[in-house]
């Protein structure tokens, strides 16, 4: 598995800018893969460096989840201390960049020291050099370098300013830190001594984390007979890890006390800085709620309103490919698998995207700046009632306009049960897919008249937004009470100070969310498009060939040839393998009221909501006259029931059918997001079975309820 | 008393912790017994709060807050 590239890990805390070095560093040269079973994504660039010589070297840089020590709190800070900690892991580092906030060296040092003593090469970035002049705080960088052994670069990331020292200094190679921070092994000799031989590393510090972690460790690549060493080590000498852990971070931060007293002078008092004037405002019992929702507004504005042009060009872009390809290949088999399999899947990917970039868009600001942190601490109260957390809103209400990018954004909640809380119910949402299904429906059902001056027509329609907020809501609650965390969280956070966004690392982010949908639920998406295709388009045995034979005989040669073409594809559809699925779950579908016509359309509209009409187009054989909805509509109310000769669409079966499609996860591109956000294929199973039951029994009760 | 009783401008020392678990986390963040703190924000719902810790400003839920033992300033 190994190159001969350099491999370097970025490591730093949250917020230290960490990502800022990192992409300076690679620029484009970026690309994301799993960490499998984890919900962070495994960030590796590349560049090339030239050293003093003039030689070049290929260097491998990973960038790494902040964390604030080595002792992790969660599955996903881990990964960080596994790939440190484990020198038999196939992404150990030849070096690591520690990055560090130079405006908050107390803690950053705190991580800092422990790499250290971890016997890895190390180099020390101080980064925010331009705002450590601001609050006065002056180092002696070369002191500091000496004290703890490694070398010390100070930089301004976001401006570039300390790049070309950091590359001379990776050129160079950095050598072991000179000497232990922290003298560890005298906290329990044996245990650290025994571990040491054990897994065979040099630093003392590895072994007494290994001895601290050890239901981390036991998973590490080595032998099953070491494991039980270590394990035997520590039941021997009574090691107390949650004691050991205690002492260790007292003493470090006393040393780091001691070491910052030499090194580190901040000159000018702490004065109230514009941060907290601004928090003023933006915490402000009244004004700070109305600036969310203002933000809030403006974010539903951009992706509900505004990208619908990119995405009709999108859609007419696809009109017109598939116009094109109809022409010039022959009619057959694989015409009809491009334009209506292949190219109706890469369209409802491509789709996604204008909606996808400008959440992100908005999302990386509000993150870049330090308001998400601020829109967390005055939601979290009221947010955590539900199960959720204040970072929740956006997805929610994203998840109006479209639940694919909006649970890509809750990357932001680090929570992980109020993380998978807000995945889980934001499909719950009503999203812009649902509104031509209920266009057409209330159409069909609820007169077009006004009581006391309300439009009924729009009274249902806001009822079916509101009914879909109350099922997220309520589900959030219901699960806050049925899931149990697998570790203990914590909401502790910074409230970093706030800075002005950078452009290039929000374009470089949109760009990743983009790339991590196209590739990775894109994938998922287009194979269920095939799959759908398949089912529409074939029939068993020779069903497809008797249609047609049927419409060549004489009888029909009167009528119009567009009318014929159209009672083919009707019937064509009706006795395809999704026609038959459409009879076969008609039982199951009729005590909510549905008959297999509906049936067929549940079954293609598991694609996307918003196919729906499109089936029922082709099943009563409306053609595309330009006013496609308005026959349709006419179509469907003619339809009489067989078994009682009064109208199928009955207010009864028009609001199961909206109930229906209110609640079930009748989106496939939210079920591959979804899969791909929870790293597994548990958490979608359980979704959709739980939107489908409440589906179900909500248009049983609508439609039991209601039937005449 | 308990960080999470201190009012908005408040000024403390850490003294100890009331429960293990939640304590080394907060050590962690820079809560070391015999650091000075001071109650920066409180958010509109009374939950959670902002404290400044070691330079930097630190939320946590009260829940978390009532696990931190001071003295009052």
């Amino acid at each position: 598995m190994r190159d001969k590239h350099l491999h370097i890990a970025l490591v730093g805390n949250p917020n230290s800018g960490k990502s800022t070095v990192f992409n300076a560093l690679t620029g484009l040269n970026q690309k994301v893969a799993n960490f499998p079973g984890v919900t962070v994504d495994k960030k590796i660039g590349t560049a090339t460096l030239t050293d003093e010589r003039g030689e070049k070297r290929n260097v491998e840089f990973i960038d790494l989840p902040g964390i604030y020590s080595l002792y992790p709190k969660s599955i996903d800070e881990e990964i960080p201390f596994r790939i440190l900690c484990d020198p038999n892991n196939e992404l150990h580092p030849d070096a690591v960049i520690i990055v560090a906030d130079g405006t908050n060296l107390k803690r950053n040092f705190f991580l800092c020291s422990q790499v250290i003593d971890l016997k890895i090469p190390v180099i020390l970035v101080i980064n925010m050099s331009d705002m450590m002049r601001d609050k006065g705080i002056d180092v002696d960088f070369e002191l500091v370098s000496q004290k703890l052994g490694v070398p010390v670069i100070p930089m301004n990331a976001r401006k570039g300013v300390g790049l070309a020292e950091l590359k001379k200094a990776l050129t160079a190679t950095p050598g072991i830190p000179r000497h232990d921070f922290l003298d560890i092994r005298s906290y329990a000799p044996e245990v650290v001594d025994g571990v040491r031989t054990a897994i065979n590393t040099t630093s003392n510090y590895d072994a007494f984390l290994a001895a601290n972690n050890l239901p981390i460790i036991t998973d590490f690549e080595m032998q099953k007979s070491k494991k039980e060493r270590i394990i035997e080590l520590c039941h021997k000498y009574q090691f107390d890890s949650r004691q050991m852990q205690a002492r260790e971070t007292l003493e470090r931060y006393k040393k780091i006390s001691a070491l910052m007293g030499e090194t580190v002078k901040q000159t000018n008092a702490l004065r109230k800085s514009y941060t907290n004037a601004i928090d003023n405002i933006l915490t402000h019992r009244i004004f700070g709620y109305l600036i969310f929702l203002a933000i809030l507004f403006i974010i539903f504005q951009f992706i509900f309103a505004f990208a619908s042009y990119p995405m009709n060009l999108i859609d007419s872009g696809f009109a017109w490919l598939n116009g094109k390809v109809k022409e010039t290949l022959p009619p057959g088999l694989v015409n009809d698998l491009l334009v209506n399999g292949i190219f109706a899947g890469l369209n409802g990917i491509v789709v996604f995207i204008p909606q996808i970039a400008l959440l992100f868009f908005f999302i990386a600001i509000l993150e870049d700046t330090g308001y998400m942190a601020r829109a967390s601490f005055i939601m979290d109260k009221l947010m955590r009632r539900f199960g959720l957390n204040g970072k929740s809103v956006i997805p929610l209400m994203s998840g109006v306009a479209c639940a694919v990018p909006a649970i890509m954004s809750t990357r932001t909640i680090q929570n992980w049960k109020e993380r998978l809380i807000t995945i889980f119910v934001t499909p719950l949402m009503s999203c812009s897919a649902r509104l031509p299904v209920y266009t057409l429906l209330i159409a069909l059902i609820i007169p077009n008249r006004y009581i006391y001056g309300i439009n009924m027509q729009g009274l249902v329609l806001m009822f079916m937004y509101l009914i879909g907020f109350v099922a997220a809501i309520g589900s959030a609650w219901v699960l806050k009470k049925i899931i149990k965390a697998k570790e203990r969280s914590y909401f502790m956070m910074e409230l970093p100070l706030y800075r002005v966004p950078r452009w290039s690392t929000i374009g470089l982010h949109i760009i990743e969310k983009v790339k991590v949908f196209l590739f990775d639920a894109g994938k998922v998406i287009i194979s269920i498009s095939i799959i759908l295709w398949v089912l529409s388009s074939f029939a068993p045995g020779n069903r497809f060939q008797v249609i047609e034979e049927k419409y060549k005989q004489p009888a029909y040669s009167a009528v119009p040839r567009e009318s014929i073409e159209r009672k083919i594809q009707t019937e064509k559809l009706e006795s395809s393998y999704a026609g038959m699925m459409g009879r076969v779950i008609e039982p199951v579908i009729k005590p909510i009221g549905f008959d297999w016509k509906i049936g067929i359309a549940l079954i293609t509209s598991f694609a996307a909501r918003e196919v729906f009409v499109g089936t029922m187009s082709t099943i009563y054989s409306v053609g595309d006259e330009g006013k496609t909805q308005l026959t349709l509509k006419e179509k469907m109310q003619g339809e009489k029931n067989p078994e009682t000769g009064l109208p199928r669409y009955t207010l009864a079966v028009g609001l199961s059918l909206m109930l229906f499609y209110a609640f079930a996860m009748q989106c496939m591109s939210t079920i591959a997001v979804v899969f791909r956000e929870t790293k597994g294929i548990r958490w979608p199973i359980i979704q959709f079975l739980y939107m489908f039951a409440l589906a179900y029994v909500s248009s049983l009760a609508a439609y039991q309820l209601l039937k005449p | 008393m308990l960080l999470s009783e201190l009012r908005r401008g408040d000024k403390a020392t850490i003294d100890s912790f009331t429960d293990y678990e939640a304590s080394l986390k907060l050590l962690e963040m820079g809560c070391i017994p015999g650091e000075k703190i001071e109650v920066v924000r409180i958010a509109p719902l009374g939950d959670p709060i902002a404290i400044l810790v070691a330079g930097y400003l630190l939320s946590m839920r009260r829940d978390e807050a009532a696990a931190i033992v001071v003295n009052k300033i």
